[in-house]
């Protein structure tokens, strides 16, 4: 079986851009370091952050346990299929 | 376990929060957020009936959490969390009843009640959030405030011995104590399991970034480097006795759970 196939790929991480404060802890406790500051700024002037390479996320979930700010999480877009046009 | 099916947005947790407040009011890098977001997770790991559930905060930032979680809710007088939390549950004892408050709150201004609320063993689980200063009133220094660390009202250096949380309640006869810090999310919401399912006193002491004053006149200027500093300097160290579990400044920060 190759690497591909056994990746849960049901599941993905939400970025919710409007309550994004900018502090930098999903990026710096990311266990792959794949999340960035975006260069878009939201409507209380934050940069949210940004996924940098989908492909090599484990969706272990840690960025949504250490954001203070509700703003990232990861879901199982096969139950919640609303969410996906506000990624 | 019957979950809430107000408000359908983005997140998981939006059911459980009031997600119509979102963003909060809380600092960027400030850690109660994180808090509320492992609490909500701890509570949903323990299954409990959430119509059964109270969370009652006292005043300060922390005093907020009661504010955003979408359970009954209770944002009590300065310092009175507790005894207004041990009215709850003695009127209706079928309830769950959480405190969610700050250090200045729990151990200050309701030190008296924390102590005594511990010695008669009453059923509630306090979450006791530390950032070793008063942040909603400018930076004071308080009774966590480490010896030598600076603030507002210690610009050269705090005098005072700091309270040493987990071994006040151990002392007074806590049926559940442990210590985390922001840092380690996956056991804090562990541990918030445990104390939730635990019958008595339970107290976890949470040591939470405040980049607005403490951290900015000590020398870690944003949230960030304070929750790097402290996922590099905790010394897990479960079972011991808590005595030996103070807070020096810039020391290491022992946590785990101490009392079960």
């Amino acid at each position: 079986m190759k690497k591909d196939e056994v990746r849960p790929d049901s599941r993905q991480v939400v970025i919710i851009a409007e309550r994004c404060k900018e502090c930098g802890f999903c990026i710096e406790f990311c266990p792959k370091h794949i999340i960035v500051k975006s260069t878009e700024i939201n409507s209380k002037g934050y940069h949210p952050v940004r996924l940098n390479d989908e492909a090599q996320c484990t969706r272990c979930d840690i960025c949504g346990m250490i954001c203070p700010d509700f703003a990232i999480c990861v879901v199982d877009i096969g139950e919640q299929q609303e969410i996906r046009g506000q990624s | 376990m019957n979950k809430p099916t107000t408000n359908r947005a983005g997140h998981p947790l939006d059911p459980y929060l009031r997600a119509e407040r979102m963003p909060h009011i809380w600092c960027s890098g400030c850690g109660l957020g994180l808090v509320v977001n492992c609490f909500l997770r701890g509570l949903i790991q323990s299954r409990l009936a959430l119509d059964k559930v109270v969370v009652v905060s006292g005043i300060g930032c922390a005093g907020r959490a009661a504010g955003y979680i979408n359970l009954d809710s209770f944002h009590t007088t300065h310092g009175r969390a507790i005894p207004f939390a041990t009215g709850l549950k003695l009127a209706n004892p079928e309830l769950k009843v959480v405190v969610i408050s700050g250090d200045g709150d729990l151990t200050a201004i309701g030190g008296n009640h924390l102590i005594h609320a511990a010695r008669r063993n009453a059923d509630l689980t306090v979450l006791c959030i530390n950032n070793f200063i008063y942040g909603m009133t400018g930076g004071q220094g308080g009774p966590t405030t480490p010896l030598t660390a600076r603030t507002t009202t210690s610009v050269g250096g705090n005098i005072d011995q700091p309270f040493n949380i987990p071994y006040l309640a151990a002392a007074s006869g806590a049926a559940y104590v442990a210590r985390w810090t922001t840092a380690q999310v996956v056991r804090l919401q562990k541990s918030i399991t445990e104390a939730l399912l635990k019958n008595g006193f339970g107290l976890i002491e949470i040591i939470t970034p405040c980049p607005t004053y403490y951290g900015r006149m000590n020398k870690q200027r944003t949230g960030l480097e304070q929750m790097k500093y402290y996922r590099d300097n905790s010394i897990i160290k479960s079972g011991i006795d808590p005595k030996h579990a103070g807070i020096e400044f810039n020391g290491p920060i022992i946590v785990g759970r101490f009392v079960d």
